[in-house]
């Protein structure tokens, strides 16, 4: 009883955040109606037990990526409402492609049920074992060439991510590392030795 | 009860509300890209339930990796708004067309 008034509960303000995350005129809107679609996605994937993907949710999602959404949005001094100009145009032909998704995608349930596809477990899990061990038992056996490779996509996007925002400027001096560290005290100090009254010529 | 079907169905939902959120906003970049994260978010819905529903880790393993991509495209997506906004003084992708290469 309890779960399914929690899964209606979450499951209502997934959608309706998802619906006011595409329809909210302000895009810093948007991204705070996004981050209550995480947040009750992630209370979603507790119910269904899969208690390590929901607090990857949180972190990763809310705390990396909607931040990162949050940060973009806020710094880009941009006209938004010159953006939503052709929203009356578009919406006919978006619906009808909806409906038809929707419609097909509820086609396929309908097939589900029926018993036409027979699953064949690939990795059944384990009993008496937490969902995070059970995770990292398949994770770091047969999947790790696959948790590698997710490593490596997400060094190349940082790198990417750095590159392509990366600018010289010329006006501001930057340090440079190479020369501090290659100087010597020969090229900055001269012993001298004048005699009385004589001055130094530089 | 809750079952399967119910978290299929909003799985379905949500998909189909994030190519609607395409159509819709067809030239603001930063809510389509919000748009793909709904999409993959509810990709992951229905990895989970099936994995929780058929007793199988390699749904949530699977699902995993989809966020991994997921901020790996955010990132990127970010990145390219950020650059392309700093040259144009705008974000309207409708004319993104005259970048011509």
């Amino acid at each position: 009883m309890i779960q399914a008034f929690a899964f209606y509960l979450f499951a209502t303000i997934v959608v309706a955040s998802g619906v006011m995350t595409i329809g909210s005129r302000n895009p810093v809107h948007s991204v705070l109606w996004l981050i209550l679609a995480f947040f009750n996605a992630a209370g979603l994937f507790l119910i269904l037990g899969a208690e390590f993907i929901a607090m990857l949710l949180v972190i990763v999602y809310v705390g990396a990526v909607a931040v990162l959404f949050l940060f973009v949005v806020m710094m880009l001094d941009v006209d938004f409402a010159e953006l939503r100009a052709g929203f009356a145009r578009y919406w006919p032909f978006a619906s009808l492609l909806a409906i038809l998704l929707l419609s097909e995608l509820g086609l396929t349930v309908g097939a589900w049920t029926v018993g036409a596809l027979q699953p064949v477990r690939a990795a059944p899990t384990a009993n008496g074992m937490s969902n995070i061990q059970a995770l990292g038992e398949v994770l770091y056996t047969r999947y790790l060439y696959v948790f590698e490779g997710a490593g490596l996509i997400l060094l190349v996007a940082m790198i990417g991510a750095i590159v392509l925002t990366h600018r010289e400027r010329s006006d501001v001096r930057p340090q440079r590392v190479f020369r501090q560290v290659s100087r010597r005290p020969g090229d900055a100090v001269v012993n001298m030795h004048p005699g009385v009254g004589e001055g130094i010529e530089l | 009860m809750i079952g399967l079907g119910h978290y299929l169905a909003v799985g379905a939902i949500l998909f189909v509300l994030g190519v609607f959120g395409i159509f819709i906003n067809r030239k603001n970049i930063i809510v389509i890209l919000m748009a793909i994260e709904l999409i993959l978010l509810s990709v992951n819905i229905n990895l989970v339930a099936f994995s929780a529903f058929l007793g199988d880790m390699v749904g949530q393993v699977f699902a995993m990796f989809v966020l991994t991509v997921a901020a790996g495209e955010a990132a990127i997506g970010l990145a390219i708004l950020v650059i392309y906004f700093r040259g144009r003084g705008t974000i309207a992708v409708d004319d993104i067309h005259q970048m011509k290469g």
